[in-house]
């Protein structure tokens, strides 16, 4: 099964995760101060800022290009309820 | 026999501000809002002793009305009456949104339906709010997005807007009359007094209002306020209309120094570049106090670390709140009992919610004598408050041992690392996290 390598800048923590999996799925449990709302993609709370590995990620849908707009999203910004890690190496902080 | 005469005179007094018409506030600029004087909490979170006002106000330029946000909808029909007896909805052409909050839009969709050249102005993170206000009827308005910078022209008088979010909604936004240096604020240093007299050398004693009113909604956005505050400062200041309370007309300049300071830290002159870790426990038999003394010992082991230990039993949590405010870090040493951590602890954790707490550094430990829920609780709390919580709680069944009080002392040196940047960075699998 191919994993990528999904870190935390906030706690110095990088944990091994199956392709497919979404920064959300991590961040809660390992303690991460990303936070969330809605979970659905719709509120823009959950706003990361990918310090590495973007292209690493999932495309963003085309509801999360709108969230992401209309919540004044930096490039390297994406929603962490809605990016999943595809493979390689992913460094995320709270946005 | 007092509630007959107290209710005549709140009958008159109601009566007499029914009674009134737009307020000038200048020569082109227009009160056209609503006084609420019998209301007496606010969004729940707020006591407001003698009610409120909905500020709006119309502006008359030489080309074109504008009108700067609206009130609640229970006052839609008071707001609409006062705006005709000073322009017809047919010369308005702008209707500036400076936050979407229900007390200010209310009035909105009454007044979309009347003004037929009217284009709406609102910021970037408004837009979102604004679609979900007006539904199916978001594509019929002309609507227009504005930042800091930004213009509208009336004419002879100009509208610039100035971006100042998160004040206290992600949407919120100021606009500056240029001509009149009329800088127009919504709810920022606003409040919640109701007196027809309108400003602020002319109603009653305020002061109170004012610093509540900052203390329950902009206190949590602090930073936020500062940033809105950057832009503001360097403005020439005739008056300052905001959308609660008083207009502030006389001195506004003492307002915007007198946030200033309400914004400012004062812990930081003390401690340098030390960050700061505050311990507080409860401990029902002595153990979680045990472990908090160890987990102290610790922390306070790291020179660059300013370490406090607060035992909660008996105290009063409120003035914890505004130590809390200022700390990097923040540990909460509880019990379980019932399943469930020490209401102390709850009652501090709910009080957090007036203060900024992203991006804190967050812990729990405990002693338990079963289950031990508590510290998993305490953490999903803190998580809730936008902090982080790096180290997984510590948990010990009843008293701790020796080893476990050096477990106790590790875990402080850990919190302290991650407060000084200088953690080792770690690597675990999906496994080990699942399995915790």
């Amino acid at each position: 099964m191919a994993t990528g390598k999904l870190s935390f800048d906030d706690l110095a923590v990088t944990v091994n995760v199956p392709a497919g999996t979404r920064i959300i799925e991590i961040s809660e449990k390992i303690g991460s101060g990303i936070t969330y709302g809605c979970r659905e993609g719709e509120c823009g709370t959950c706003l990361t800022r990918i310090v590495e590995g973007a292209e690493n990620l999932t495309e963003p849908s085309a509801l999360e290009l709108r969230v992401l707009k209309e919540n004044l999203a930096g490039r390297n910004d994406r929603l962490a309820c809605q990016a999943q890690v595809l493979g390689g190496v992913v460094r995320v902080k709270p946005g | 026999m007092n509630a007959p005469r107290s209710a005549h005179r709140t009958n008159n007094r109601e009566l007499a501000l029914a009674e009134r018409g737009p307020v000038p506030v200048d020569d082109r600029v227009t009160w056209i809002g609503a006084l609420d004087p019998t209301l007496r909490n606010f969004d729940i979170i707020l006591k407001t002793a003698n009610g409120t006002t909905y500020n709006a106000y119309a502006v008359r330029g030489s080309d074109g009305v504008a009108i700067i946000d609206t009130v609640k909808q229970a006052f839609a029909e008071e707001f609409l009456a006062r705006l005709e007896a000073v322009a017809r909805y047919d010369e308005i052409t702008a209707i500036v949104l400076q936050h979407l909050e229900p007390d200010h839009a209310g009035a909105l969709p009454a007044l979309l339906a009347r003004a037929p050249h009217a284009t709406v102005y609102v910021s970037q993170r408004g837009l979102q709010v604004l679609r979900a206000l007006l539904k199916d009827d978001f594509e019929r308005y002309a609507i227009e997005v504005v930042r800091t910078g930004a213009t509208v022209s009336l004419g002879d008088l100009t509208l610039r807007f100035l971006s100042t979010p998160y004040v206290h909604w992600p949407d919120t936004q100021c606009t500056y009359l240029e001509e009149r240096g009329l800088l127009f604020t919504c709810d920022l240093m606003g409040c919640h007094f109701c007196d027809a007299r309108l400003f602020n050398d002319r109603v009653g004693d305020f002061r109170f209002s004012f610093e509540y009113y900052f203390e329950h909604i902009m206190r949590p956005f602090k930073r936020h306020a500062a940033a809105a505050l950057d832009l503001i400062e360097p403005l020439d200041i005739a008056m300052i209309a905001p959308g609660h309370g008083p207009v502030l007309r006389t001195r506004p300049r003492e307002y915007i120094t007198h946030y200033r300071r309400l914004i400012t830290p004062r812990l930081a002159r003390e401690t340098g570049s030390e960050k700061t870790l505050l311990i507080f426990y409860v401990s029902a038999y002595g153990a979680t106090a045990e472990m908090a003394g160890a987990v102290y010992e610790g922390a306070a082991e790291d020179a660059d670390v300013r370490v406090s230990l607060f035992d909660l039993q008996d105290g009063d949590v409120g003035p914890f709140v505004d130590l809390i405010e200022e700390a990097d870090g923040l540990a909460f040493g509880t019990p379980t009992i019932n399943g469930d951590a020490v209401r102390t602890i709850w009652d501090l954790l709910s009080g957090l919610v007036d203060i900024e707490t992203t991006g804190k550094l967050g812990a729990a430990f405990g002693s338990y004598g079963w289950s031990g829920e508590a510290v998993r609780m305490v953490e999903g709390r803190m998580q809730g408050l936008k902090m982080r919580v790096p180290e997984e709680g510590l948990r010990i069944k009843l008293t701790p041992t020796p080893e476990e009080l050096e477990d106790c002392r590790a875990f402080g040196r850990r919190l302290a690392a991650h407060l000084t940047g200088r953690v080792a960075p770690r690597e675990i699998d999906l496994a080990d996290l699942l399995a915790r």
